[in-house]
């Protein structure tokens, strides 16, 4: 069985309260120069051969579903 | 009278507030349930606040798939009434009906209070029967209230006269150009992040201003029926 990684990501113009609360609590814990924007990341484990053609349906599956293009972008790959 | 729908999704929280405003309004509302595939013939649909669906993935993601939203969406595009309330103005966003998403609060807080808002557009179904630029108060409580698009798409909301309501005072959660509601191009698909069903009695609201929502709604079926 494959596993393919959807990686979603805000829009780097969006605002990330998430990554910004983040940010700050690493300040406070003495880590300097970090700054963190928070995403997601899913595991897809596809049934079956991962042909071009199952690859673009969870590609279909992250822009339809997974990521909403309106403030994210989303990454997909094939986890070796 | 007219008969109102009102959705119930997993995890709704206002249904039954927003159920009871239809009520006061005078109108007969009607329980639709996220899983059915029927609007019963209603002429209007309320889509209530709440965390469809636990909030997981995107406030409404998930809602926006339900059985009953494939019908909100066929019926919203033949003009059908349509208006979403904090939770519901997410489902809608997320369904494309209308433009833009809700992020978290950028305040990172929740947030609930009395919010005075300003009518930026009768022109819309919802908001025919108040005065344009009228000073309202309604209930807002959130988590993700802040509105966001990219700028084409607000440059076109402000400039088509689609920005329906905006904060006044404070901008509570980072709203793009204050901006607490919106309405898609043809006006009867409304959504806004404060709670209009919890302004219509004066025992527990600081204002009565949500029944206005329900004679719009009101004159503007009898404007169509008639």
């Amino acid at each position: 069985m494959a596993r393919v990684i959807v990686d979603v990501m805000p829009k780097p113009e969006i605002l990330d309260p998430q990554g910004k609360a983040v940010t700050g609590a690493l300040q406070r814990l003495g880590f300097e120069g970090l700054t963190v924007r928070q995403g997601k990341r899913f595991e897809v484990d596809v049934e079956g051969e991962l042909t071009d053609e199952r690859l673009q349906q969870v590609r279909d599956a992250a822009e339809k579903l997974l990521a909403n293009t309106v403030i994210e972008g989303f990454d997909v790959r094939v986890e070796q | 009278m007219s008969r109102i729908g009102v959705v119930t999704f997993p995890g709704s929280l206002d249904d039954h507030d927003a159920q009871r405003a239809v009520r006061l309004a005078g109108h007969e509302p009607v329980p639709l349930w996220h899983a059915h595939e029927s609007l019963q013939g209603v002429q209007a649909v309320i889509l209530p606040g709440g965390f469809s669906y636990g909030d997981y993935l995107r406030c409404g993601a998930i809602a926006r798939f339900s059985p009953i939203m494939t019908e909100v969406i066929q019926a919203a595009g033949e003009g059908l009434p349509v208006l979403g309330i904090c939770n519901g103005f997410q489902v809608l966003c997320e369904s494309h009906l209308l433009p833009g998403a809700l992020i978290r609060n950028d305040v990172r807080t929740f947030v609930c209070r009395d919010q005075r808002l300003r009518v930026e557009s009768i022109d819309t179904v919802w908001t025919c029967e108040f005065e344009q630029g009228q000073e309202i108060v309604i209930v807002l409580k959130n988590g993700e209230g802040g509105f966001v698009a990219d700028p084409d798409t607000i440059a076109r909301l402000e400039g088509e006269n689609r920005v329906v309501f905006r904060y006044l005072d404070d901008n509570p959660n980072g709203s793009l150009n204050d901006i607490a509601g919106v309405t898609n191009d043809r006006g009867n698909v409304v959504g806004l992040m404060p709670h209009p069903e919890h302004n219509m009695e004066e025992l527990t609201s600081p204002s009565l201003d949500g029944r206005t929502f329900f004679a719009s709604v009101e004159r503007y079926l009898a404007a169509v029926v008639g």
